[in-house]
């Protein structure tokens, strides 16, 4: 299955490898990644495979926004589906 | 491949927009809940619901984790509660909503809907012992709706029934004075009811669906209001064009949840309800939709042109987004519900005669609206009268879930709570209708009912 991570949330140096450090722990495949920096905001939207992760799915979402209120960052996980139903026909 | 923009449109939506699903609705057929033993009755009642709905409520948290788009709502409806009840050898049904609250609460549901009849074209004993226990149910239980469908385009107005819901309203804002008379909105009176609306207080699941169902209710004023912002000074074809791109996504997603929901809790999928339900949070009006159109205060002069493109729109955009869309489908203008309408109402723009030339061309009609406690049942009633009056002509639903407020007087406030909201107290005809309403009897079916 795959989800669209986001992060957003003032830039600073290790957001990237914060991010994938807790991805990779829980064996979650990072397929695409694309990072833009806007007005001080850091903007990064990852196309993840989290077929092989070990933790339910439900499970690592709240991980990353746990991770996420840590670092005072906005992380969202969430379905490739509902992009697709809202943006694609 | 999706791209940035449309990835961050829709976390948008979803953060700053108020996007979400209104309402996972369950709707459950009791019909074979019948029992000549009320308490036989309802021990089977309070154990389908629990059987059925067990999981609606962990099924609905999981989507919404997973999918990242808040479910607000989780809720259950019911067989009009009159046709179930009816079998059994009591004339007191208030233990029947009674056993709908006890079962709603084990579930987790935040409303119930069903404690209901259909009385448009006449009244069985059941029916009027259920209209009878209406007061006391709602006063007793904390989730039960209840909901009378009172005429139709085929059947007429049944005048009699209209008295009765007049009586029944004040009743109920009197035994709930308490709490400014809340009871009075988990009470709605209709015309031309449907079978599976999914939003509250007005749902039920109607004989002609299936044995349980999901229905989802999807939302979105903050949506439209934001995207109608990019076409400012434009033609209307335009601000049409726009509302309906902004409905399609909207219900993609519902019929995207529907379906996922569908399948999770092994319940067949009913419809989905594309309505603009606004809440009190700044930023999730309809009012402010329209008046983002053009207009100084939702209210004046054009406010009903507006509601007519937009109410129109929604439906046009959402209907190809779902494989079936049903319920009330179209833009609520609920008062009490929606900051805009608040506003506009405490300035005195937003009047009952503009509320109701509105819904002759919103999706429902005159719903949370708080009137001063001195109201009299056959003013309420005359102002049922008037709503499935234009509900019977127009062949649309319309409804009335007025709160004649206890003790409060024109300028005092009523605070419902929660998503139910404030309601400033509107002021009416004071000119009495009670010669009217004593008439009683049919008002026929016009014309036009007879299609085939």
């Amino acid at each position: 299955m795959h989800a669209i991570v986001t992060v957003i949330g003032k830039d600073r140096v290790g957001i990237i490898a914060d991010v994938c450090a807790l991805l990779a722990k829980n064996k979650v495949n990072v397929l695409d990644i694309s990072q833009t920096v806007m007005q001080e905001y850091f903007t990064m939207i990852m196309m993840v495979d989290v077929t092989a992760a070990e933790i339910p799915f439900a499970e690592l979402v709240r991980l990353l926004e746990d991770e996420g209120k840590l670092l005072n960052l906005t992380i969202h996980a969430q379905r490739e589906d509902i992009f697709n139903a809202m943006h694609r026909i | 491949m999706l791209s940035n923009t449309e990835i961050l449109q829709t976390i948008n939506m979803i953060d700053q927009q108020h996007l979400d699903i209104r309402t996972i609705t369950m709707g459950i057929s009791l019909l074979d809940c019948c029992d000549p033993s009320p308490e036989r009755a309802c021990k089977k009642i309070y154990d389908k619901i629990c059987r059925k709905a067990e999981h609606l409520v962990q099924t609905g948290e999981d989507i919404e984790k997973e999918f990242g788009i808040p479910i607000v709502n989780k809720r259950i409806s019911i067989t009009p509660m009159a046709l179930v009840a009816g079998a059994s050898e009591t004339s007191d049904y208030v233990p029947f909503a009674v056993a709908m609250d006890r079962a709603a609460k084990t579930c987790g549901v935040n409303f119930i809907g069903g404690f209901s009849a259909l009385v448009q074209k006449g009244m069985t004993a059941a029916d009027r012992k259920l209209i009878q226990s209406i007061p006391e149910a709602l006063a007793v239980t904390d989730f039960v709706c209840s909901s009378i469908n009172v005429g139709s385009t085929r059947a007429g107005i049944n005048m009699d029934a209209v008295r009765l819901m007049g009586e029944t309203v004040k009743k109920t804002a009197l035994r709930t004075a308490d709490r400014d008379g809340f009871g009075c909105a988990k009470l709605v009176v209709f015309c031309n009811a449907v079978e599976d609306n999914p939003f509250m207080a007005g749902a039920f699941h109607g004989v002609g669906e299936a044995d349980s169902i999901i229905n989802v209710g999807v939302s979105g004023p903050g949506v439209v209001y934001h995207a109608l912002q990019s076409v400012k000074g434009r033609p209307f074809d335009e601000v049409a064009e726009t509302v309906k791109k902004t409905a399609f996504r909207i219900t993609r997603m519902g019929q995207l949840v529907a379906r996922e929901a569908s399948q999770r809790l092994d319940t067949p999928f009913g419809i989905v309800d594309l309505s603009l339900a606004p809440t009190p949070a700044v930023g999730d009006s309809v009012a402010r939709i329209l008046e983002e159109m053009g207009l100084e205060v939702c209210g004046t002069h054009g406010t009903t042109a507006a509601l007519a493109l937009l109410n129109d729109a929604v439906k046009k955009g959402g209907v190809m987004a779902s494989s079936s869309v049903g319920g009330l489908s179209g833009a609520f203008i609920p008062v009490s519900e929606d900051e805009g309408m608040i506003a506009a109402t405490r300035s005195g723009v937003l009047t009952m005669d503009k509320l109701e030339a509105m819904t002759c061309v919103c999706s429902v009609g005159l719903d949370m609206i708080a009137v001063p406690g001195s109201t009299t049942a056959e003013t309420i009633a005359a102002i049922i009268a008037d709503e499935a009056a234009i509900g019977m002509v127009n062949n649309k639903t319309t409804a009335v879930r007025i709160i004649p407020a206890p003790g409060k007087k024109v300028g005092d406030t009523v605070e419902m709570g929660g998503l139910l909201g404030t309601a400033p107290v509107m002021p009416l005809h004071t000119e009495s209708s009670a010669d009217f309403i004593a008439r009683g009897g049919r008002i026929p079916a016009p014309l036009h009912s007879l299609k085939n």
